[in-house]
């Protein structure tokens, strides 16, 4: 089988189609099961009582916001190397569920911040950048917007996509060293301060978050390709066949 | 090759020279950005000295902001940009050259005006001299990230705007650095540690930005 042929719009639609109901399928129950353990299975945390629980929810929507700008970056990069259409589909596909991912970790994480550390929000190092974050994706989002060339637009989101992702990192250290109040990281690659039942339900969310959104990404990216391409014969009869 | 950058430099430095009240604007709204601090929380010397370093900083960032939505679009109206992309000298060195020149006209006036703000906001010498360094250091920054900005956004309805949402968490780092080597001056510990940290910010973004600057300049002009 030839990987690459996926790489045609016209091929990949019927993949996305195909791949959609197995992704919904399992966010939707990679959910149930993750948040049951979360909020049922999971004792009561020692120090943080019940307010922990928000972990379920946020510590997976910040992970997905930070590694959906990577693979952002990354499929603009093939798409500036390798002038493949798709990648750029890809990479717009993408964005509102970053965006929205970090809106989630940021929400959550003031719901969280109120009861543990009395206030909704502080400037933190972690907070911060999450919401440097965010600026990047809405960023991204509105130049993709004020574009109406779509090849434009394509490379321009792309290379803007890129100098955030070295700037990332960049902004992540200046402002860590500028103030740090947020708990360190409690999963490192040493081993986990955590409880494993806890664990458990974080990573069967996280999964799900990951399944999300692929499943989303995937819908989306089929309406970009069917808006992109309905000139072309094969978007024709596709439609024809469905009236 | 550094003939052509010096031929951009000249021509963007005597188009500045004959039209003075444009980048004027800019000195100006740095000017009055960092009076209405005052006005804002009150005159009292000891708060104004606290929040002189970062508030002279932010008034810096939108001033660089303010000129840098006009660096390529002059050009762009009257069609020089491109012809000067066309020609076969690299497109970097047209950006680098034009990065350049934004920044003696609107880099060197703001450092001739800090340190007169530094002393409204009462800040000690020492402070004042810091306040100078990480500028020097700083506003090259600006001017190089701005670069992207101003390509990418170049010829856009509502680019000004723009300008300002995608480039301003960019500057983040160039501002925290910067501030806090003033900060760290005057709390009695030390600015080398944020000054040596925004002379690498500067050494990276003169390495990466003018490239990404010129992809985006041939992306927008196709």
């Amino acid at each position: 089988m030839n990987l690459y042929a996926y790489a045609s719009p016209a091929t990949f639609y019927h993949l996305a189609g195909r791949l959609i109901p197995w992704f919904a399928w399992g966010a939707g129950l990679l959910t149930v099961w993750g948040l049951y353990v979360g909020f049922f299975v999971a004792p009561t945390d020692f120090q943080q009582s019940e307010a922990y629980r928000i972990i379920f929810i946020h510590v997976p929507a910040a992970w997905m916001s930070m590694f959906i700008y990577l693979v952002m970056a990354f499929w603009g990069a093939i798409g500036l190397a390798f002038n493949t259409r798709l990648s750029f589909m890809m990479a717009r596909a993408l964005a509102p569920t970053g965006a929205m991912f970090t809106f989630v970790a940021l929400w959550t994480g003031a719901w969280w911040g109120k009861p543990m550390w009395g206030a909704w929000w502080v400037w933190d190092a972690r907070l911060t950048s999450e919401l440097i974050l965010l600026f990047l994706y809405v960023g991204i989002i509105a130049l993709w917007a004020a574009i109406d060339d779509i090849k434009r637009g394509d490379r321009a989101g792309s290379l803007l996509t890129l100098i955030g992702a070295i700037n990332v990192p960049i902004i992540y250290f200046s402002v860590k060293w500028w103030n740090t109040l947020h708990q360190g990281a409690t999963i490192k690659p040493s081993g986990t301060s955590m409880d494993a039942i806890m664990l458990q339900g974080m990573l069967v969310m996280a999964f799900a978050a990951w399944f999300y959104t692929i499943a989303v990404a995937l819908v989306r990216v089929r309406r970009i390709i069917l808006e992109r391409e309905r000139h072309t014969e094969w978007v024709k009869a596709l439609l024809a066949k469905e009236i | 090759m550094h003939r052509f950058l010096l031929a951009v430099l000249r021509r963007d430095l005597t188009l500045a020279a004959r039209r003075r009240g444009d980048w004027l604007i800019a000195q100006f709204f740095f000017v009055m950005v960092a009076s209405l601090f005052p006005l804002g929380v009150g005159p009292e010397p000891e708060m104004l000295s606290r929040i002189g370093p970062g508030v002279l900083w932010v008034a810096a960032t939108l001033a660089s902001l303010l000129s840098l939505s006009r660096l390529f679009a002059d050009d762009h109206r009257d069609g020089s940009l491109e012809h000067m992309i066309l020609s076969p000298e690299p497109t970097v060195l047209l950006v680098l050259g034009k990065s350049l020149a934004h920044w003696l006209i609107y880099g060197i006036p703001l450092l001739l005006i800090a340190p007169v703000l530094g002393l409204q906001f009462n800040l000690p010498a020492q402070a004042i001299l810091t306040l100078e360094v990480s500028l020097l250091l700083g506003t090259p920054i600006l001017s190089l990230l701005g670069g992207v900005g101003a390509a990418l956004t170049l010829g856009l309805r509502g680019g000004g705007v723009l300008l300002t949402l995608l480039i301003l968490p960019l500057y983040i780092p160039a501002l925290i650095f910067g501030a806090g080597a003033v900060d760290g001056a005057m709390a009695g510990t030390g600015s080398e540690a944020h000054l040596s940290l925004l002379g690498s910010f500067l050494v990276l973004s003169l390495m990466i930005a003018p490239w990404i600057a010129a992809a985006a300049l041939r992306v927008s002009l196709e």
